[in-house]
């Protein structure tokens, strides 16, 4: 069984936050729906609602950063990234600002449909220079990355979970900047599994190796620099080559940034992107887009057909057979 | 400021004198480089000099007469790039700070700084050419520049941030911001008003070119934002409409504003002419934003002026 955390995020801040009295927290009013609430109760001196006007928060956060405050900005990832793009990139990316751009409901996790959902943010805030672009997938990222952005010289952008999140990984190991997670070794092909879907993609690779392929497996959460060494050694030692599997568009996040790496080393493996593809999306439930989509489990398994050729026969059921579980029953109502 | 620079004892003289030699210096650079924001000196050179010389309490120059060359843009591998700040003095919680945020008046500020010895003459030189900090459009590296602006409507929200911060810190100086009039056509500024309101700024001070003017010509034919000063009261700010060429009423709401505690910022709306002081400049209305000369025959005209107003300064 996985342990499943509630709101981990908000409850880290405000243990985080307590001795850093830099730490400020901006919010477009979606303060509980960024688990920024605990913040501002806790410490109403460094909490400031800027109202739904983005741009303005923005460059005010930008203000505050040159002065040697830290702010840490709260809204959903769609409004920080799309709405004030040019004001993220001229107001704290150029003069390389220590923003720190809390982004949630990344992807397909919102039933809210194509307005709240960020299919497109790892792209914009990875072509911006200066910007680190990290993405948490479970509970202990959730928890340790705000260490991780708070020692960046630069403005970084987090890819943030809220609400019930998992357990994947040890909270006695951390996110760490720049290093992937090792999740298995294999010679046959390797995964490479970005934020929620490194859950998906552990019941799927738990399936394949049942069936006799020897799967290496990386969770990826620094997407920008994209520099770790780890990821080429895997790539290069698989023979049949590599799956990324995103919770994104496949243009610009985690399937591009390894087609430039393979390119640039002169790895000659083939590449297959799991991600929406050159779509958007609609409001509906996230296991019902994660399959309509094809980001499950499902996908990853015909994508490793695919890649070796192999029919392995696995089935939606021998898949939830191997289901990690604990993704709970807990209130579906959204708070947007 | 400088004594010795300014003979007259009398803040508005030095301002007229100020503002004067800044048109002749622009005319000039315009003539030489058959292209200039010339428009931009006509009506701002008063609002400016009145800010450096009578409202703004900045310490000397940190920085040095020719201005240095580009250090690369600022990044986590590079401690050596730097903001233009220094040539407006030292930071310091009792002295003030200046946000110039319309940077494509970058000429008229360069040319203001020479005029009241933050910058040296020869720097003008550098303006436009590769490798200087001398831009075309003023970007934080450029001399008196601080923040990257030339989005417009982004240096507003970056001062009030500054503004908040300093206050945070308890420092008691003032931010103040010049802004163009057009850039209240971009929904940011809006914005930003209504954030100082609510977070009641107050030692922040707002001077606005207003001379009607933009890119494709007037405002009013291009998007109009009047009643300006009623919609920026609106939005809970202390608003001020006075002659943006006249000194005197350009530092009134200033000085009255130092002398009580604040809650809401304060707003100088600069009513100016763009062709102020080259009249010659009214025969290209509307289209004055950026000055190119087309024959021979207007160059020659120019270059008069340029004399005639020469003659008269000496």
């Amino acid at each position: 069984m996985i342990e499943t955390v509630q709101r981990p995020h908000g409850v880290n801040l405000v243990r985080w936050a307590k001795d850093r009295p830099e730490v400020l927290v901006l919010s477009a009013d979606l303060t509980a729906s960024c688990e920024a609430d605990g913040f501002r109760d806790a410490y109403p001196d460094r909490f400031f609602s800027m109202g739904m006007a983005e741009q303005n928060m923005m460059s005010f956060a930008a203000g505050l950063a040159r002065e040697g405050f830290t702010p840490f900005v709260h809204t959903f990832a769609v409004f920080i990234c799309r709405r004030p793009f040019d004001q993220v990139a001229m107001s704290i990316a150029y003069p390389n600002l220590p923003v720190r751009l809390i982004g949630f409901l990344p992807g397909l996790t919102t039933a809210g449909g194509v307005t709240h959902q960020a299919i497109d943010d790892v792209a914009l805030m990875r072509l911006l220079p200066n910007m680190t672009v990290l993405e948490c997938g479970d509970a202990t990222e959730v928890e340790s990355v705000l260490d991780a952005a708070q020692a960046i010289n630069g403005p970084v952008y987090v890819r943030m979970l809220r609400g019930e999140v998992p357990r994947l990984f040890d909270p006695g190991a951390p996110l760490r900047l720049g290093q992937a997670r090792p999740l298995g070794a294999g010679g046959d092909l390797a995964v490479l599994s970005t934020g929620i879907c490194t859950e998906e993609a552990l019941r799927a690779t738990a399936a394949l190796r049942a069936a006799g392929l020897a799967v290496a497996h990386l969770h990826v959460s620094t997407l920008k620099p994209f520099t770790d060494p780890l990821i080429l050694e895997t790539i290069a030692g698989v023979r049949h080559g590599v799956i990324t599997m995103e919770n994104h568009g496949i243009i610009g996040g985690l399937g591009s940034a390894v087609a430039e790496s393979l390119a640039e080393a002169g790895l000659g493996k083939r590449l297959i992107r799991l991600g929406l593809r050159d779509t958007y999306a609609h409001g509906a439930g996230r296991d019902y887009l994660l399959r309509e989509y094809g980001l499950d489990a499902m996908a990853l398994v015909r994508a490793a057909e695919d890649l070796t050729g192999a029919r392995l026969g696995l089935t939606e059921a021998a898949l939830t057979g191997v289901r990690l579980e604990t993704l709970g029953t807990a209130d579906k109502t959204e708070d947007l | 400021m400088d004594q010795a620079r300014f003979p007259s004892p009398d803040p508005r003289t030095q301002v007229g004198q100020v503002a004067a030699a800044v048109r002749r210096r622009v005319l000039e650079h315009t003539l030489l480089h058959n292209g200039g924001y010339l428009s931009q000196a006509c009506s701002a050179a008063e609002v400016l000099a009145t800010l450096y010389l009578r409202v703004m309490r900045l310490g000397p120059s940190q920085a040095p007469l020719t201005p240095r060359p580009f250090a690369g843009v600022p990044g986590a591998d590079n401690p050596a790039s730097f903001t233009g700040a220094d040539y407006n003095g030292p930071r310091a919680p009792e002295l003030d700070r200046f946000i110039f945020s319309p940077v494509h008046y970058a000429l008229v500020l360069y040319s203001l700084l020479i005029e009241v010895g933050r910058l040296g003459p020869a720097a003008l030189a550098q303006f436009n050419q590769d490798g200087s900090t001398v831009e075309l459009i003023g970007a934080e590296h450029s001399p008196g520049h601080e923040v990257t602006a030339g989005s417009l409507a982004q240096a507003i929200s970056q001062a009030g941030g500054i503004a908040l911060a300093r206050r945070l810190r308890g420092e008691p100086g003032w931010v103040w911001v010049f802004m163009s009039d057009g850039e209240f056509q971009e929904g940011q500024a809006w914005e930003a008003f209504a954030a100082l309101a609510h977070h009641r700024i107050g030692r922040l001070g707002v001077y606005v070119d207003a001379n009607a003017q933009q890119c494709d010509g007037a405002m009013a034919s291009v998007m109009t934002i009047e009643p300006l000063a009623a919609r920026l009261r609106a939005f809970g700010a202390e608003v001020h409409e006075v002659d943006g060429h006249d000194s005197d009423a350009l530092a009134a709401p200033a000085a009255a504003a130092r002398t009580t505690d604040r809650d809401r910022p304060l707003v100088v709306i600069a009513r100016t002419d763009p062709c102020r002081g080259i009249d010659l400049l009214r025969a290209r209305a509307p289209k004055l934003h950026y000055v190119r000369f087309k024959s021979e025959q207007e160059f020659a005209e120019y270059s008069q002026l340029l004399a005639t107003l020469r003659e008269a300064a000496a």
